[in-house]
């Protein structure tokens, strides 16, 4: 079907809208503008859809369907808890890389069911299929490992990138028969093949079960700590899914915006990788985290650690003159981070300077921290990045670290043999006084021991991080 | 046009497209790096496009079945990938004036604010 000139001008202010939506998501002052304009450039594209498609008696099915979905994504998305945000963000993620491949069996049953299947369109139908479904399932486990729905440590057994290496190639293999033999058929054969319509070749339905077991496989072995990266990975991957349906369909605005996404995806998964000192090939195939054992050096050594009262950490803080908070993973978990501000308030009304040590990958999402500080209305000025605020921690009279562990391990600096080596720390064992608050001893997402904890200048204050904030608060005002 | 000029066109503004993708992301602040990445989270939702393409011709049970599968996903990737997006955004709000007063986070399920 050749679409009318109006259709092809809608889909560039669709494509012009999705690109100018990606540039204002850049700068934080327009970020918020830039989804919208996307959300225009969207609403025009389906628009679009609904009057191509005006004459289909499907509707009946269709508009129901879509207000399930509409009404279950915003109560979802808009319910969840903001420390859950990265898991949402993978699992919508999941959702649209099971639609292209879906979309892409509907196309190939119609296809052959209509003697039309040939090369040309078939090796399209193939990769949507490949990279939607391994989008979708690597999703859905990427949500169930954030979710602590299963384990958030590498899962990994013997022979493990031997069994996704041959499960590859046979998926390529079959993708690649599949492309060759689905020629378009010759009245006779449609005939004999009418009556089987989804019975194409039994290797179809054989060829998408594989492409999801790749997925659940290729995310498995992946530890928590490296899931940011992955869920961006699969973000691109849908993108590139949604491309390859766009040539299924000759869907030229699909294809736009699919391959805009993909290739955005693909930067933005190498900037996080970097944020991490990790090469992209390492986070997928370096089962990080999953050798605990090679690296409990510290413990091992009988290293002792130094629980703290709350009373000593708010002497400490009433009298410091510079004190730097290192918020984690722990104090959005704990929702701690309003207690922070409101001890940081206290603190500098009492003359204290105070600075928040951003890590890039703090939490488990970039920017994860800077979202939930500047809900607490934490002036920017104060959050400081890795590189602006290292120099600072030498002359901190004390480094609050909130619920962080791994972005504040020594480890990473000086022993070689750690899984995190090399990976750019927070030196906060440079402070005069490292405070840790944490609930137990138990080790990070990353899963590695913490020489830190072990070091005599650092105190342990274990306890739930909000409750640990408002008790140093009350405290501290005592002084 | 003939099926090869489609395809040909199609690779054309493919890769046209894969070199803006890759202009547009190549130095951003990391805290941007979560929203980004949930923007384009929603962006790719198009795929409903395609979904509902295919849902128009479906014709027997296994094709509705598939349809509905389809159509439902790519609702719940635009919908929920847009409001989650928004909701990351609406934190970084009231920063604009400079003025730091309290400005208390938006309890979950209000409806989004406007920003003049």
């Amino acid at each position: 079907m050749q679409p009318s000139t109006l259709t092809i001008l809608g889909y560039m202010l669709t494509s012009i809208s999705f690109m100018f939506g990606i540039q204002l998501l850049r700068s934080p002052k327009t970020a918020r503008t830039g989804n919208r304009v996307a959300a225009v450039g969207m609403l025009l594209v389906l628009g679009i859809t609904a009057a191509l498609i005006n004459g289909t008696s499907n509707w009946p099915l269709i508009v129901p369907v879509i207000a399930v979905g509409t009404v279950i994504g915003a109560l979802s998305a808009r319910t969840v808890r903001m420390t859950a945000m990265p898991q949402m963000v993978a699992l919508f993620n999941g959702m649209g890389g099971g639609s292209a491949a879906l979309i892409a069996a509907a196309d190939f049953r119609s296809a052959v069911g209509s003697g039309t299947a040939s090369p040309d369109i078939t090796w399209a139908i193939m990769l949507s299929c490949l990279i939607g479904s391994v989008s979708f399932a690597g999703s859905l486990i990427a949500f169930a490992k954030l979710q602590e729905l299963m384990p958030g440590r590498p899962l990994t057994y013997p022979l493990q990138k031997a069994v996704n290496a041959v499960l590859l190639a046979a998926i390529v293999a079959i993708g690649v028969y599949l492309t060759v033999t689905t020629q378009p058929l010759s009245t006779n054969l449609v005939h004999d093949y009418a009556p089987l319509h989804f019975a194409v070749s039994p290797l179809f339905p054989i060829f998408l079960g594989l492409c999801v077991a790749l997925g659940v496989l290729f995310v498995v072995p992946i530890g928590g700590a490296d899931m940011p990266v992955i869920i961006s990975l699969l973000n691109s991957f849908t993108g590139l899914a949604a491309a390859m349906t766009g040539f299924v369909l000759s869907n030229d605005v699909l294809i736009v915006s699919g391959a805009l996404v993909g290739a955005s995806g693909t930067i933005l998964t190498q900037l996080m990788s970097k944020a991490m000192n990790r090469s992209l090939f390492n986070v997928l195939f370096g089962a990080f985290g999953s050798k605990v054992e090679a690296t409990g050096g510290a413990a091992a050594e009988g290293g002792t650690v130094h629980p703290t009262t709350v009373e000593d950490v708010a002497a400490l803080l009433a009298y410091a003159s510079l004190v730097i908070f290192v918020p984690g993973y722990g104090m959005a978990v704990a929702r701690a981070q309003h207690d922070v501000k409101e001890l940081a308030d206290e603190l500098e009304r009492r003359g204290v300077s105070v600075e928040y040590a951003i890590h890039p990958v703090a939490g488990r999402m970039p920017g994860h921290m800077n979202v939930l500080l500047a809900e607490a209305n934490v002036p920017y000025p104060q959050l400081k990045e890795m590189d602006a605020v290292n120099p600072d921690f030498p002359r901190a009279d004390v480094a609050m670290v909130i619920g962080a562990n791994d972005v504040v391990n020594p480890a990473a600096r000086n022993q070689a043999n750690s899984p995190i080596y090399g990976m750019p720390i927070l030196n906060v064992d440079e402070a005069k006084t490292v405070v840790v608050l944490k609930r137990s001893m138990a080790t990070g997402f990353a899963g590695v021991d913490n020489p830190l904890f072990y070091k005599p200048n650092a105190l342990m204050l274990f306890g739930d991080a909000r409750s640990s904030i408002s008790e140093l608060l009350a405290e501290v005002k005592r002084q | 046009m003939s099926r090869g000029e489609t395809l040909a066109l199609g690779a054309f503004i493919f890769s046209l497209a894969v070199f803006v993708g890759f202009l547009l992301i190549s130095k951003v602040p990391t805290m941007l790096h979560t929203p980004l990445m949930s923007g384009t989270n929603f962006i790719h939702g198009i795929v409903l496009v395609g979904a509902l393409t295919v849902a128009a011709t479906a014709h027997d049970t296994l094709g509705y079945l598939i349809a509905v599968a389809a159509v439902l996903l790519g609702t719940l990737n635009v919908v929920g990938g847009w409001v989650v997006t928004d909701r990351m955004l609406e934190m970084f709000k009231g920063r604009r004036s400079g003025d730091g007063r309290a400005n208390p986070p938006a309890a979950a399920g209000d409806p989004p604010r406007a920003d003049h």
